[in-house]
This record gives C-alpha cells, structure tokens and sequence, in this order.
C-alpha cells in the first residue's frame, strides 16, 4: 500500500469541501492506491485487506483475476463501511477516472453514516474482520485446516438464513417459557367466574374447573414447545441449541456476525448506489471536470448507467429515483392537491417552485431502504417516463419474454424481488419435529419456488449442524411438500394443505 | 510479490484440480472440447464446487428489466438449456453445478498431471527467434484496415464541441484526418522452439465415424500437450487410403473418404515432409500415426518397414503408432510393427479399443518425455 500521492490527495481535498457546501457528512475517508493484483485481492474479500483462510477467496480472486486479463472488467472502487471509512483506487486509472470514484466513495461513505440501515454497523469492522481471521487461524492449527473448512463451508451454506430486521426491532423470545410444573398447577391460575361462596359449586362446578385445568396445563406444554415462535434467525437458533462443540459454535457465531455486517448493503443496493451516482455526478459536472475531460467522463459514466437487457442496473435506477424524487418536490408534486387533480395536462404542467427537492432526498437516504425507496417513490409516472417491463421464462422458446408493462405488475414483481434481499424466507418451526428432535423448518413461500438441487444439498449442510434429520416445508410446482434428509438419504412427501403449521 | 490471498487461491486451485481429476476421462473423451486453443476460455462444470444455498429457482421467477420492447419480445436465452431441472431432484443427492473457466492450457496441466506426463526434453537449441507484433498500441498514423474507430469517433467529437460545430439536434460527427487514430504495434521476440507434429490418419472405408472421433480427440489432446511444451509447435497433417496427401486441420478432422489402405503412402509422404522441410539438427519431430491397422498387402507393409528404417524413425524424437479398433478391420499391422521393431525405443504402439481407453494411449504415447 502507498502513500495516496499529491495530485490525488489535492484532488481529495477538494472534492470533501465540495461535498462539505451540499451538506454531504461522511467518516474520514482513507484513500488508498492498488495496483491491479492487489486490487483483485482485496475486491476477492470483500473490500478487505484481511479476511480468515477459506478457499471461496481464491475462486472469487481467480474470476477476477481472468476476467479482469481477458479485458471484461476493472474494478473501479471498493470502499468499507468503516470510520475510519477506506476506500481503494486503482492505479494507472485515469485522472478522470480517479475524480469520478472519489466522488463516488465520499457519497457512499455519507450514506453508510446516515443511512438507519447501517445504523447498528460495527463501525470498526476492519478490526474485527481481523480478530477473526485471527480466532480462525488458531482453531485450524489446533484441529487442522481441512475440518475447520469444510464446516466454514457448512456455515457459510447457510448464512442467509438470517433476520436483518431483528436489530431494529424486538422480536419474540426464541427460548421456551421456564418451566412452571405442568403436574402441580397453581390453583390461582385456573379461571373461575366470580360468586359468593355457597353459590360456588353451582357457578363453578367440579366439571368446569377440571376443564379449565386441562386448557391450562395445553396451554403451558405448547409453551414448552422450541420454538415457542417461528424463529427467522436460524443462525442465532442453531448457535443457541444445536449440539455444538465449542470451535464450531465460535466458527457459526463469526459467519453469523459477519452476514449481519454485509446485510445492510444487500438491503440498500440500489438507494446506496443511486445515492454515489448521483452525487459524483454533481461534483463531476458542476464543480471538478475539465473542459479535455468531458468527453472521456462521458463515455465512462454511460458504462456505468448501461443497461443490459433483462437486468436491473442499480446504479441507474437509484439515480433516475432519486432525481425523480427531487424534481417532484422542487415543483410540489407531491401531497392532497397533486394526488388528486384529474387534469393530466394541469398533472405534467405542475410547478409550484416549493424547492424542497434537495432537503427530500437527504431526508430520503437517511430513513429509507430499498423496499421502502421503492415502494414509495416508484410511481406510475416514473414506470412511464422510464420504460420498465416485467419478463418471465418461456419454456417452449427456452428464452426469457417480456409479459407485461402494467405498472401493478411491475411494482408488484419489484417489491416481492427485493424483499428480504432477494432471499426465500424460511424459518425454525419446531426443533422436536415427530417428537424425534428433528428439525423442522418452513419456506414462506410467496409465489417462487425454491431451486431444488440447492435446496437438498443446503438441509445436508443443516444436518451437519443439527445432527438429527431435517424437514424442509415448501410448495413446489403448488403441491406442499416436506424435503426430509436424514443424514443418508433424501425423501419427499407431499402433504395435504390442511396439515397444520 | 507474495500476496494473502495466494494460500485461499492455491486451496481453491487444489479442490477444482480434484475435481476436475475426478471427472477428467469424461472431459476427454466427450470431445466437446475440440477445436479450442490454448488461450481460449473453456467453460466447464465442476460439480458441488459452490456453496449450496437456500434460493430461488431463477426459471421460475422471471424478473424486471429497463428499456425499450413490447410484450411478447424476446430479451435473453437460457444459457442453460436442458440443465439439471427439478423433474429429476430425485436421483443425485443434492447435486449442483458450477461453470468455471479454465485455459486449455490448465487443462492440459492438469491431465498431464493426473497421467503423470514427464515434461518434454527438447534437442537441439532453442536458437530460432521469430518477430511477433502485438497490436497494443494506438497512433496517430497509419493504414486504414488498422483504424481505430471508437478513439476516432471520440477525437472527433471533442474536435467538434470545442470548435463549436456541434449541434445537438442533429448530431454528425465527421472525422478529419487529424482526429484519425490507429492501432499500432510494439515488437516481441519470442524464441521459438523448434517443433512440429506430423499426424497421419488412415481414412480408408474400414475407419467408421466413431473411430475417426477417437482420432480426433486423441490427437486434440497430444497436441495440446505439446503445444504446452513447446512454443510455437507446428502441425502437418496427412490422409491416406490407398494414396496421401496433406491436407489442412480442419480437413483432417472433417474427412470422411473412403476405399483401401496403403500406408507405405502415409510414409512416403511422411518422409518427404521430413526431408523437405525439417531438417533433423534442429527440429524436434513427432509422428502419430492412427488407423485400423488393416494394410492392403504384406508387400505394402515391407515397404513401410523401409520407409521407418531409412527415412523416419532415425530423425523423429517419437514415433506413436495407434490403432483403434474397427469392426472391419483386421488389426494386423500393429502386430508387424511390433515383431519387426521390438529393440526400437521411439516407436511406441498402443490400442484404442474405445473412447475409456484414449487416456491410457495418451499415456502410453507421452509417458517418456520423448
């Protein structure tokens, strides 16, 4: 790593105390010059300098390393949710090239700061990555590298089954309650109407009371049931109550701190990436380019808005979002008297000149994420202006086929897509399935199926953790089914919709 | 320089390579690979390579795009057409594939590899040097066929907007011989090791299709391997019948002729691409020669005899003789070569019975780092 060298530190300087006068507040932001190699290496993880042994560094470092050799891709920047807040150059980038990602990073850096989505970030995460390549290095030297890899590989199999959300909110117990006795049962937990005492026997007959006993006593069992609540986060589950020696609770508790650390960039993609855009953009435009520059800034920055077909370019649509979002509230077009005048041309004419565009998409990039950005700023209007449709797979062409451009099903198809960050939901249901401790696990199923192969092969690495078998609960091509693997073999069993859950 | 992520590159080399071992026979003699060169990217599956994950089915769950088309449009195909599908979810435990691309090169490492092949110690000197131009660098003149259309286009519209020609509304740029800009080159010298392979297929009407697919593959892959040895190899390709000639690659892997077989024709050919052409002191020459091994007459197999002893075995480092094996054919020559030439270290003779066995030949052709 090298000192960053004058030229760019001066154009460091510069382009922090344009985004001091926009009001941009970010982390102290470290720049650092890569060469190529390096590059690659730190991208391979993850954006930093170290991460513990596993071999999924090495396959990511060697697609990038071959694709970066054949000429298909560069990466441009790589910046850490961190304070200090790091962030990478690629050296021999062009000058250009070099302001653009400058830019680009400070912004991202103001939205890891304010956005509420990183609010609960370990914000010393450099370190912390570092302490755990640490603790996993120690535990492959005392029970070698093979066994502790292979169960990383385990974990990692599993490191989407978190609950993101849980950090904001408070969830139910995932523990049973203590137990009360369900023999001895405390007789002033049993309802009894209220009466004189010589009406008792008649107003709470010995029949009622044994009635209200056996409902209480139900009552406790099924609170004695593990979970007494689906549990979201299998992680924190299995870390609690799977039968875990000691490295490998600590190898699941590392993964698992690691997912939570990631999961806001994932629930963020396109508000963050919209948000960088943007801002370089300004400064870009506005304040840093020269006049020789302007052509090459152009062609860089329709790469990086280029859309492929049947993909979403997240840096595209965050931009277009969120500069959407400040014209409409620079002319008013929001509130009572916008939503409801019928008048389309009064509607495209709309202008009340409130110039509060700026102080809404602060306002946005600090209380909203990807579900909710969209959910309230795709609009009718946007899906019209900017040409959106919804494709599906045909079969009989083996091809993928544009089915619609309503605005319902667009929005529709959108949200279901990057709710829980794009991943099927699936939770603990009962942790003594048949009375057998096995696993029993549901996939809320929302309309997509799981892709099967993946799906067996994820419950073998359940198992591993688990020890007994486990039961995955999901529709497949609308029949509910139960895939069991039992540690030897695989089953399915279709069940009637009336089961239960 | 030595990097972290070295040690987590060497383990993911080692878990591919192994995988890759495992299923190498089946790479090999699928053929599918024919044709690729050594740089070229070759995808290929590795099974259970890849973390397995709770998903969703892509299939089924289409998605959103931007931009212009209607319903009904086509945007994309599948590039996994007839891929593992749910329909069969019952048959292979949790199986998954991965696509990871290697370079033929790899491939061939890792076969040679798992064959245990010696690498090759050449003869002669490396003394051959041959000019390569790389096409890397851009200047401001040059010949047309070389223009480099995207910069042009670039230096033209910069000239434009400064010159203040441009108009927005119609947007034509002109380029003017001073916005030109070409391609150029930069000098290498590379030396060039001195190498060629001569190839010899019998095409006579008792090689069926699948016998010359064997050919194919075998002499794919031994070429591969030596063009990993040797740079800049060169290869000569020979069909015979009853009459030889040298054809172009692609005419050797394509041929389908018919009618008898005259080998002493292959050899005859064979030697006079030697004398003409490779000088022995400096060349380093190999000769596969494949066919069914059903020779016209036990004249035209004496006459063989002398072409080898005079013309060929003394000047080839390794003559490879393979013989595949044909309904029709009778098989006979591979036993004439091996009663008349049992003292003669570089003629090597192996049998393909079937695809299984093309390894065990390439093993037996390369083995001793001939």
């Amino acid at each position: 790593m090298k000192t960053l060298p004058r030229y760019l530190k001066l154009i460091q300087n510069e382009t922090e105390h344009f985004s001091r006068e926009y009001n941009l507040d970010f982390f102290p932001t470290r720049f650092i010059v890569l060469d190529y190699k390096t590059m690659n290496e730190v991208a391979a993880f993850g954006g930093f300098p170290s991460r513990y042994p596993h071999w999924r560094f090495g396959m990511e470092y060697d697609r990038l390393s071959k694709s970066y050799s054949y000429g298909l891709s560069k990466i441009y920047e790589l910046v850490i949710n961190n304070d200090p807040c790091y962030a990478y150059l690629l050296e021999g980038n062009s000058l250009v090239d070099q302001k653009l990602v400058m830019g680009h990073v400070l912004a991202h850096n103001d939205f890891f700061k304010n956005n509420f989505a990183f609010a609960h970030t370990n914000r010393q995460m450099i370190d912390e990555m570092a302490n755990h390549a640490t603790r996993i290095k120690r535990l492959m030297d005392n029970h070698g590298v093979e066994a502790i890899e292979s169960f990383i590989d385990v974990c990692l199999s599993l490191e989407n089954l978190i609950d993101p959300y849980s950090v904001y909110i408070q969830r139910p117990s995932m523990d049973p309650e203590p137990d009360l006795g369900s023999t001895r049962i405390d007789s002033s937990r049993i309802h009894k109407f209220k009466t004189k005492s010589y009406l008792e026997s008649f107003i709470n007959p010995p029949e009622y009371i044994e009635k209200q006993k056996s409902a209480l006593r139900d009552r406790i069992d099924s609170s004695h049931q593990l979970p007494p609540a689906p549990v979201k986060d299998v992680l924190a589950f299995l870390i609690k109550y799977a039968p875990l020696n000691s490295w490998e609770r600590a190898v699941l508790e590392i993964i698992r701190e690691e997912a939570y650390y990631f999961a806001p960039q994932k629930m963020t993609k396109i508000m963050n990436e919209g948000w960088a855009t943007y801002w370089h953009s300004k400064f870009m435009t506005e304040k840093l380019l020269e006049p020789s520059e302007v052509i090459n800034y152009a062609d860089v920055f329709s790469g990086i808005t280029y859309q492929a077909p049947g993909q979403l370019n997240p840096y595209k649509m965050g931009l277009e979002l969120f500069r959407h979002i400040e014209e409409r509230w620079d002319k008013g077009r929001f509130g009572f008297d916008y939503q409801n005048c019928k008048d389309l041309v009064t509607k495209k004419q709309w202008n009340k000149k409130v110039g509060l565009g700026r102080e809404k998409i602060f306002e946005v990039r600090k209380h909203f994420s990807d579900v909710t950005f969209l959910d309230e700023f795709f609009t009718q209007e946007f899906v019209e202006e900017k040409l959106f449709y919804t494709y599906d797979y045909n079969k009989r062409s083996s091809s993928y086929v544009i089915t619609s451009k309503e605005f319902k099903e667009i929005k529709q198809r959108l949200l279901t897509q990057l709710t829980n960050q794009g991943q099927p939901v699936i939770e603990v249901l009962d942790a003594n399935y048949h009375n057998r401790r096995e696993l029993y696990l549901i996939h809320r199923h929302y309309g997509v199926d799981l892709e099967i192969p993946y799906a067996k092969a994820t419950l073998e690495n359940l198992q591993r953790v688990w020890k007994r078998p486990v039961n995955l609960r999901t529709i497949i091509k609308g029949e509910h089914q139960i895939l069991t693997w039992d540690g030897s073999e695989h089953t399915r069993e279709k069940i009637s919709i009336d089961a239960g859950i | 320089m030595s990097q972290k992520i070295d040690q987590d590159h060497a383990r993911y080399k080692k878990i591919v390579k192994g995988k890759i071992k495992e299923n190498l026979r089946k790479y090999i003699s699928s053929g599918d690979l024919i044709g690729k060169k050594g740089n070229d990217k070759v995808s290929i599956p590795i099974f259970n390579i890849d973390i397995p994950r709770f998903k969703y089915s892509r299939k089924d769950s289409g998605g959103v795009g931007q931009g212009n088309g209607d319903v009904g449009d086509e945007i994309g195909k599948d590039p996994q057409k007839g891929g593992t599908e749910d329909g069969k979810a019952g048959d292979q435990p949790g199986s998954h594939a991965l696509e990871v691309e290697f370079s033929l090169e790899e491939l061939a490492r890792i076969m040679a590899e798992e064959l245990e092949l010696p690498n090759i110690k050449p003869k002669g000197k490396k003394t051959v040097r041959t000019r390569k131009n790389k096409y890397s660098d851009i200047r401001k003149t040059g010949p047309e066929s070389l223009r480099h259309f995207k910069r042009t286009f670039r230096e033209a519209l910069k000239r434009s907007i400064v010159s203040g020609n441009y108009n927005k509304e119609r947007p034509l740029i002109i380029p003017i011989k001073e916005d030109r800009r070409y391609r150029s080159w930069k000098e290498d010298i590379v030396p060039q090791t001195n190498a060629v392979i001569i190839y010899i297929m019998d095409v006579s009407g008792s090689m069926g299709e699948e016998q010359k697919q064997m050919v194919r593959i075998e002499s794919f892959w031994i070429d591969t391997w030596l063009r990993n040895q040797y740079e800049g190899i060169e290869s000569r390709y020979i069909i015979h019948d009853t009459k030889a000639r040298e054809v172009e690659q692609d005419t050797f892997y394509r041929t389908a002729e018919s009618g008898g077989t005259m080998i002493s024709s292959a050899y005859k050919e064979c030697s006079r691409l030697i004398r003409m052409e490779y000088p022995l002191s400096n060349w380093n020459i190999y000769v596969f020669q494949f066919s069914d091994g059903d020779n016209w007459s036990k004249d035209d197999t004496e006459k063989c005899y002398k072409f080898l002893d005079e013309d060929i075995l003394g000047k080839v480092n390794l003559f490879g003789y393979g013989q595949v094996k044909s309904p029709y054919g009778s098989g006979q020559f591979y036993h004439d070569l091996e009663d008349r030439f049992v003292e003669t270290d570089n003629l090597i003779l192996s049998k393909i019975p079937d695809r299984d066995s093309i390894m065990d030949s390439i093993k037996d052709f390369l083995g001793k780092g001939k």
